[in-house]
């Protein structure tokens, strides 16, 4: 269509501005094959097409060059794709980006040192993010270097766990203009490293200091950072109410404080470092150790305007719940997400409080059995956006019954293992902007139900139907004919389903993900049509399909060609299907558990022809049949292995059964 | 007067029968700790006796410029007047030198009784009791050469009045240790005249000396530096003494007077007489000379010290002069401010040293520090690291590797700025003295010049050296502090190349 409107006006390009054409890319940069097929049109598009795109994800590092004497431009520099970036490659960057070049994501690739880091933080003056998570080997002589980078705002250093206080202190020291850091795992860095980072960098918004090594020292420098408003600490054992007995801080400027798995902070510590947090919005205290009764949530006193609490995994009292609902009154978010603790009474009490409340999170509060409770949460909360509910297993069907009238707006919904039926459903159905559903395990539910979906909740984007065996052909038929707009799809373990579904599914062209893992009648026929229709398919998950062969996966090679990861395990595919996926170029795990029908030297061609590979999960049995060499090479590539043995896993497909053995393991 | 000479006798009483009772090396430990006591003030007491009027005369004018030095001079300065009268007159009082006889003859008596002690516990005496008998002997022996030696000054100021003048002498220096043994004594009548007698001495500051050292935490040590102490002394109290740079840079000061060979140390010219003859064999020829030399020298007298360079601080033109304590002190100072540095580090071949004292210390250290700053400096723990890279701008934690070569030369070349910044800490609160105070007697003249002018040091004697210093008070984005550090501190703490430059800012 776009083409032939643009071979008509193939002359007078000089009557449309460049700022025009701007305009017009603009609109069409949400699908990339677009902006392809756009600039594929001329040569002026072309040059036009160049000078507009900022931002680049290339797949291999080998590009770059190329890409980037095309895409003057690039701010945004997006190398997650690429396993592996050399300092190399690193300098052909930096030459080449220069000053343009704002944003830098490492965080996927490996084997750059502090060379290549240099060369960029010299040539790139304008550099304002780098992510360099994951750079397990990064040193300190790297963030030496780094610290070079003057002008940068945000830093991810996430799990850099070779980087210690003196690397910090460099960084401290040289980026001034620092907003954003994570150092989330960078288990070397400690109390004086953080506290110099509070002293240098003024400017510090985000801090993610989760799962280091660092006690209540540091806080007291950290929470006079004027600017500060989110604050990660999670995981931190070091933080303990002794440290913190002291502080006295005034910052209000924060909005976010994560203490999860904070397991020495107790009600003493949270209390001081609540005190002078006075305009905190979010406030995450997933699993800490104590109780929260009576007396816990008083610390809340002081943050009244707390706007989202998590309190995953605790255990929560009646009067806990009930206090936090007198004193913060203004909750929009409550997660109690495996607080088993949590009863029908404490929920209501904390529920009927918050009349703000868009988002709430009781997965797994097994104790929650009332018809009343959902009711009565359905009726109090008619603003909720998102519940999830995964596990309340004890919930009546009847509770159901009620919640789509009441709660309109819904948005997301997990209902995964619940006792949900078409009556329920039916009810759903009237949430018009329902974008996420997820109906895991639903043995109730049946193509009536899905039918009702169809028919109401025309933006659904995703849909999860693992292991609800009710469902067959005509209910998949229905959801793909009314929810056009379908990115995310799981039909895994329904046995019932066939090729018909699969062709009714290619009609939804924005489908991502798709997993119908353990389908027995699902052929390559099937998959055909997906290939075909589903051109942004992403993910595709058909593992334990035995009847899906070598000529699926041709199609697949031929068409999906966004596919980023396969799994064809336990499948009838052969090397030939293995060797033919490698074809496609974005292709980055691939996972073929089986043992016959694959040779070692055709995996080993796969293997070597598929050149953004990252995960490989084979049978352990290719282990010592491929060649040393080859397994050196892929690795030192960006390949990670997994060698997996199908007999220690064993999973049954029958459905009935595989409930049966959770519940023996559960409560 | 009378009272007085009831103080020594009970003081001193006191001291021989404590360290009897006590064990025999906390005796001896008391003992010479009192020894190195030295206080500046009471030394006053001491000297004058003859030229008091003048003495009295220059210190009236000068009273006002204490006020800024020292304020516990300040308070006493018109105590200080009248007691020295009152020395003069009791000087003279030929009842003192009876009393002092009478004192020198119950010492006695306790002497014969403690060697009557031993004889009859011959040969059951434990090894402990041994030493703590010992112990006693030496103190009272000490004691009765040193109160002897009292008895003669009367006649000898009389000579010392009238040969004013830079002191030349070059054989016989004058040992700062017979000045501290007759402070010591003094002090200890000191402490209870105070509450008898209606003048009142200046509290001796100097107890807490050793203490104060910490300002230098690596470089400077010498076993005797623990002398070294602050100096309150008005001016014109003190006989002013410059040697000339020949002989403070001599290598040998005590020469044998038979052979000629010269010695750094008097004990060891004494162990060296030995070979001369039997004559130099006996206990007195071998006791240390103050307790024989008291008679020929004037223990009464106040010796300060000038330094021969010109414009120097230390320099008794100087507008601010600052004497120097002792000898040593003198020749540390010159050896550290005015000469080149001539030993360097075996280890890290970077840093020189004027005084060999210094390199070994530094030696001792060297490497250990491996906590290193881009300026250069170097730390022994990362808290001080840091505590240094958050105080300065720019400055910035230098990553030990192929680099820490280069970046240590570039300290080197900014040693300046290097030094500055190490000056800072003595700013800060003085916490963590005890690590310090493990380190007695390094740095001398700069101690004493340190605490004696910095209005920061006087209630921290101790200063915490950059072991400790409240962040938080220094934010590093205002300049005002760094004002306050370039001001405040004037002094280059190791290199001791700055010290002469940085000395004049105060």
């Amino acid at each position: 269509m776009k083409k032939a409107k643009e071979i008509h006006i193939s002359e007078p390009f000089d009557l449309l501005s460049e700022e025009l054409v701007f305009i017009i890319l603009d609109l069409i940069s949400e699908n990339p094959s677009d902006l392809k097929s756009f600039s594929l049109t001329c040569k002026w598009f072309y040059q036009v097409e160049a000078k507009h795109r900022k931002s680049l994800k290339p797949l291999r590092p080998e590009y770059l060059p190329r890409l980037l004497s095309r895409y003057r431009k690039t701010a945004d520099l997006d190398l997650t794709s690429c396993p592996r970036v050399t300092d190399y490659a690193l300098s052909v960057l930096a030459c080449l980006c220069g000053p343009w070049l704002r944003s830098l994501d490492l965080s996927r690739s490996a084997s750059f040192s502090a060379a290549g880091l240099l060369r960029l933080a010299v040539k790139c003056v304008n550099l304002v993010e780098i992510d360099l998570s994951n750079s397990t080997d990064l040193s300190d002589a790297a963030a030496a270097v780094l610290a070079e980078a003057t002008s940068l705002q945000r830093l991810k250093l996430g799990r850099c766990k070779l980087l210690t206080d003196m690397g910090i202190g460099c960084i401290a020291v040289g980026c001034r203009k620092l907003q954003l850091l994570c150092l989330k795992w960078c288990v070397g860095v400690g109390d004086l490293g953080v506290a110099l980072l509070a002293v240098k960098c003024k400017d510090i918004r985000t801090l993610d200091l989760s799962f280091l090594p660092i006690t209540g020292k540091c806080l007291h420098d950290i929470l006079r950072l004027q600017h500060l408003e989110e604050l990660l600490l999670e995981g931190c054992f070091g933080v303990d109410d002794d440290s913190l007995r002291s502080l006295r801080h005034d910052c209000k400027s924060l909005k976010k404080l994560d203490a999860s798995s904070c397991q020495n902070l107790s009600q003493r510590g949270l209390t001081s470092l609540l005190s002078g947090a006075g305009c905190l919005q979010r406030l995450d205290l997933a699993h800490c150790s104590s109780v929260i009764s009576l007396d816990f949530a008083s610390s809340l006193k002081k943050v009244s305007t707390l706007q989202s609490i998590r309190l995953d995994g605790c255990s929560v009292t009646c009067d806990g719940l009930k206090a936090i609902g007198n004193y913060c009154n203004s909750l929009k978010e409550v997660s109690l997400s495996k607080c088993v603790s949590v009863t029908d009474e404490g929920l209501l009490s904390l529920v009927m409080k918050l009349k703000d409340l868009r988002k709430l999170d009781i997965t797994c509060c097994r104790k929650l059995s009332g018809v009343v409770s959902i009711t009565q949460i359905a009726n109090s909360c008619p603003l909720l956006v998102s519940l999830k509910m995964e596990s309340c297993s004890l919930v009546s069907r009847e509770a159901f019954w009620s919640i789509g009238q009441k709660c309109g707006l819904l948005e997301e919904l997990d209902l995964t293992d619940n006792e949900i039926d078409d009556e329920g459903l039916k009810s759903i159905s009237s949430c018009q902007s329902l974008s996420s559903l997820k109906l895991g395990i639903c043995l109730n539910i049946t193509d009536k139900g899905l039918s009702y979906i169809g028919n109401g909740c025309s933006n659904l984007r995703e849909l999860d139907l693992y292991r609800s065996v009710g469902i067959t052909d005509i209910g998949i038929s229905s959801i793909a004919q009314g929810c056009i707009q379908l990115e995310t799809i799981n039909i895994s373990y329904c046995k019932d389903i066939t090729d018909k579904s699969l062709v009714s599914l290619s009609r939804c062209s924005l489908v991502q993900t798709l997993e119908c893992r353990g389908c027995p009648n699902i052929t390559s026929q099937g998959l055909a049509p997906i290939a075909v229709g589903c051109k942004r398919l992403a993910k595709l998950d058909v593992k334990k399909c035995p009847n899906i062969n070598d000529s699926g996966l041709l199609a697949l090679a031929h068409f999906s060609q966004s596919l980023k990861q396969i799994s064809v395990s336990e499948t009838g595919v052969s090397e030939v299907g293995v060797v033919w996926l490698t074809k496609i170029g974005s292709l980055q795990n691939i996972a073929v558990v089986k043992t016959s029908g694959l040779s070692p030297s055709g995996v080993a061609a796969a293997l070597l022809s598929c050149g953004g590979l990252r995960k490989a999960k084979l049978h352990a049995s290719l282990r010592s049949l491929l060649p040393p060499s080859l397994i050196q090479h892929l690795e030192a590539r960006g390949c990670a292995f997994l060698w997996k043995d199908n007999n220690t896993l064993q999973t049954e497909l029958d459905p009935k059964y595989w409930k049966l053995q959770l519940e023996d393991i559960g409560p | 007067m009378e009272t007085e000479d009831d103080m020594c006798q009970n003081n001193w009483g006191s001291l021989s029968s404590s360290s009897k009772l006590e064990d025999g090396n906390q005796a001896f430990a008391g003992f010479t700790s009192q020894q190195k006591w030295e206080d500046a003030e009471i030394l006053d007491y001491e000297m004058g006796i003859e030229k008091n009027l003048q003495a009295f005369d220059q210190m009236k004018p000068s009273s006002g410029q204490d006020n800024d030095n020292n304020n516990k001079n300040n308070n006493s300065t018109q105590a200080n007047v009248d007691f020295l009268q009152g020395v003069k007159a009791q000087a003279w009082d030929p009842r003192t030198m009876l009393s002092n006889l009478s004192f020198m003859e119950q010492k006695i008596h306790e002497l014969q009784d403690l060697v009557h002690l031993i004889v009859g516990r011959n040969g059951l005496v434990a090894q402990q009791q041994q030493q703590l008998i010992t112990t006693d002997l030496t103190s009272i022996i000490i004691q009765l050469i040193s109160t002897a030696g009292s008895l003669l000054p009367s006649v000898k100021h009389n000579m010392s009045s009238t040969a004013p003048g830079p002191y030349t002498g070059s054989a016989v220096f004058p040992c700062p240790r017979e000045a501290n043994n007759v402070a010591s004594q003094s002090q200890n009548s000191n402490h209870q005249r105070g509450a008898t007698q209606d003048f009142d001495l200046p509290k001796p500051i100097v107890v807490d000396e050793r203490d104060s050292h910490v300002v230098e935490e690596h470089e400077m040590k010498d076993e005797d530096d623990a002398e070294e102490g602050v100096e309150n002394l008005p001016p014109g109290s003190y006989e002013i003494l410059q040697l000339e740079k020949e002989e403070i840079l001599a290598p040998h000061t005590h020469f044998c007077t038979i052979c000629g060979k010269g010695f750094k140390r008097d004990a060891n010219l004494r162990m060296h007489m030995r070979g001369h003859g039997d004559e130099y064999k006996t206990p007195a020829a071998l006791a240390k000379p103050n307790k024989e030399a008291v008679p020929g020298t004037e223990p009464m007298l106040i010796k300060r010290y000038s330094c021969p360079f010109p414009g120097c601080k230390r320099n008794k033109d100087h507008k601010k002069f600052q004497a120097l304590k002792t000898i040593l002190c003198v020749k540390n100072h010159y050896k550290r401010t005015h000469c080149d540095k001539s030993f360097t580090c075996s280890r890290c071949h970077t840093k020189k040293f004027s005084v060999i004292a210094d390199l070994k210390t530094h030696e001792k250290h060297c490497g250990k520090n491996k906590w290193l700053c881009s300026c250069g400096t170097t730390f022994s723990r990362k808290d001080k690291l840091f505590g240094h890279i958050a105080l300065f701008q720019g400055h910035t934690p230098a990553i030990p590797l192929e680099e820490t070569k280069p970046s240590a030369q570039r300290g080197s070349s900014e040693g300046e700025n290097n030094n500055t910044g190490m000056v800072g800490f003595n700013l800060g609160s003085a916490t963590n003295a005890d690590q310090e105070t493990e380190q007695p007697g390094f740095m001398e003249e700069k101690i004493s010049f340190e605490e004696s002018f910095s209005p920061l040091s006087f209630d921290t004697c101790n200063f915490g050296g950059f072991h400790e210093f409240p962040r938080p008070m220094f934010d590093d984005s205002e300049s005002s502090f760094q004002m306050l550090i370039s001001s405040a501190c004037g002094f280059s703490p190791r290199n001791g190349g700055g010290g002469s430059v940085s000395n004049t800012i105060l």
